[in-house]
């Protein structure tokens, strides 16, 4: 996307930079992405890791839905593999982050105070605060939210969006645009399927391809060591398809292209 | 509700787009906003006085594009309208299709103001 030297101006959208004004004004065309700020940062973040091979995974869901319970399993499980860090984003309180140190595990906690969602800025500003050498994985665990993260690049490589079996299973249709930002959808807390009558895990998944989302569903239960092998090795892949994307100096962005790519698509 | 967020966003957008004109202030600011943004356009209008407050845009009016949402089908290849949560191909109901409109969330043009008064107070304190 680049709004100097003309190369937005696409067949299909040229009519909308040479429409009439008012005399005495000038209509210039932009065709920006809003939030190009912050997908700058987001983009310098995401050079900060691919320089570093490290794999980014933005984990968004409702509060409450296991977040940090995942984590926790997930960096036990993985202590002697890989080395990870943890970004917390909360409104208030330093708990999260010291449930992750608990565990000998980097966490820095960001502390939002009113706002919903993280941005690339409150990102890279926590990663001034760590140490990232030999990282191989960073997880940052979002402000517990449906809706406002979903809009914000962080410079992630990966979207992985959970849905707990306590929440209804048509919440993919309910938020549309968080799950179809989802790289891989997690059905959590499946341990309670078998007392809960109201959750149908295959109707959550018809909910997410209704949103044209190829993103596999695993269904686990970190508290009850369930189903925790296909989300370790599905993480161990993603892992490797990084390092061999950093070998030939490529990069990802989460499921989402950005506004500009969309535009361009849209007209190609 | 980030849509505030969004408003200061487009304000620092805007103001750039004045620098870099050399024009005076803004009259019109037209964003396209689609339905798959996650933004609100009325709650973007309602937050955009407030960031817009004491800036060459503050007496400019926001003008909101249409984004109707269509999806091409990779099965089909046709190119249908769909429902935000039932992003499926009108023609051949598959659910293996892109997103072509729908998802914007652009600045798509400004209409900008040269001709200043001189004695205009905004000219002895330009906004930076």
């Amino acid at each position: 996307m680049c709004d100097t030297c003309g190369c937005n101006l696409t067949p299909g959208n040229q009519h909308l930079a040479f429409r009439p004004v008012a005399k005495g004004a000038t209509a210039v065309s932009v065709l920006k992405g809003l939030l190009a700020k912050n997908d700058d940062q987001a983009a310098h973040n995401r050079e900060h890791f691919d320089r570093r091979g490290i794999l980014a995974i933005n984990l968004m869901s409702s509060p409450g839905s296991g977040k940090t319970a995942l984590l926790e399993a997930t960096l036990t499980a993985l202590k002697n593999e890989f080395t990870c860090a943890v970004i917390e984003g909360d409104l208030e309180t330093e708990n999260d982050a010291e449930r992750i140190r608990a565990l000998g595990v980097t966490a820095h906690q960001i502390v939002t105070g009113t706002a919903c969602h993280l941005d690339a800025h409150l990102v890279h500003d926590a990663l001034h605060h760590m140490n990232l050498d030999g990282v191989d994985v960073l997880f940052i665990e979002n402000v517990g939210n449906l809706v406002c993260p979903a809009s914000f690049d962080l410079g992630q490589h990966l979207n992985v969006t959970l849905l707990s079996v306590t929440e209804g299973d048509d919440k993919p249709a309910k938020y549309p645009v968080m799950f179809r930002a989802a790289d891989a959808m997690l059905l959590t807390k499946t341990d309670l399927l078998a007392v809960l009558d109201d959750f149908d895990p295959d109707q959550a998944e018809a909910h997410l391809r209704n949103l044209a989302n190829p993103a596999p569903v695993l269904r686990l239960s970190a508290r009850k060591n369930l189903g925790m092998d296909a989300w370790l090795a599905w993480l161990r892949e993603q892992l490797a398809a990084q390092r061999a994307r950093v070998a030939i100096g490529q990069s990802r962005r989460p499921a989402i292209q950005s506004d500009g790519q969309t535009f361009h698509s849209a007209s190609a | 509700m980030h849509e505030l967020a969004l408003a200061q966003a487009l304000v620092e957008q805007v103001d750039a787009v004045i620098s870099r004109h050399s024009a005076t202030q803004a009259s019109l600011i037209r964003v396209r906003i689609g339905p798959l943004a996650g933004v609100v356009p009325e709650l973007l209008a309602t937050a955009f006085p407030l960031a817009a407050a004491g800036s060459r845009m503050e007496h400019a009016q926001l003008e909101f594009a249409h984004a109707p949402i269509r999806v091409r089908c990779q099965a089909c290849g046709a190119e249908t309208e769909a429902l935000m949560n039932r992003l499926l191909c009108g023609a051949c109901g598959d659910w293996h299709t892109q997103v072509i409109s729908g998802d914007e969330l652009l600045l798509e043009s400004v209409e900008l103001i040269n001709d200043t008064p001189l004695d205009s107070p905004r000219s002895a304190h330009p906004y930076v």
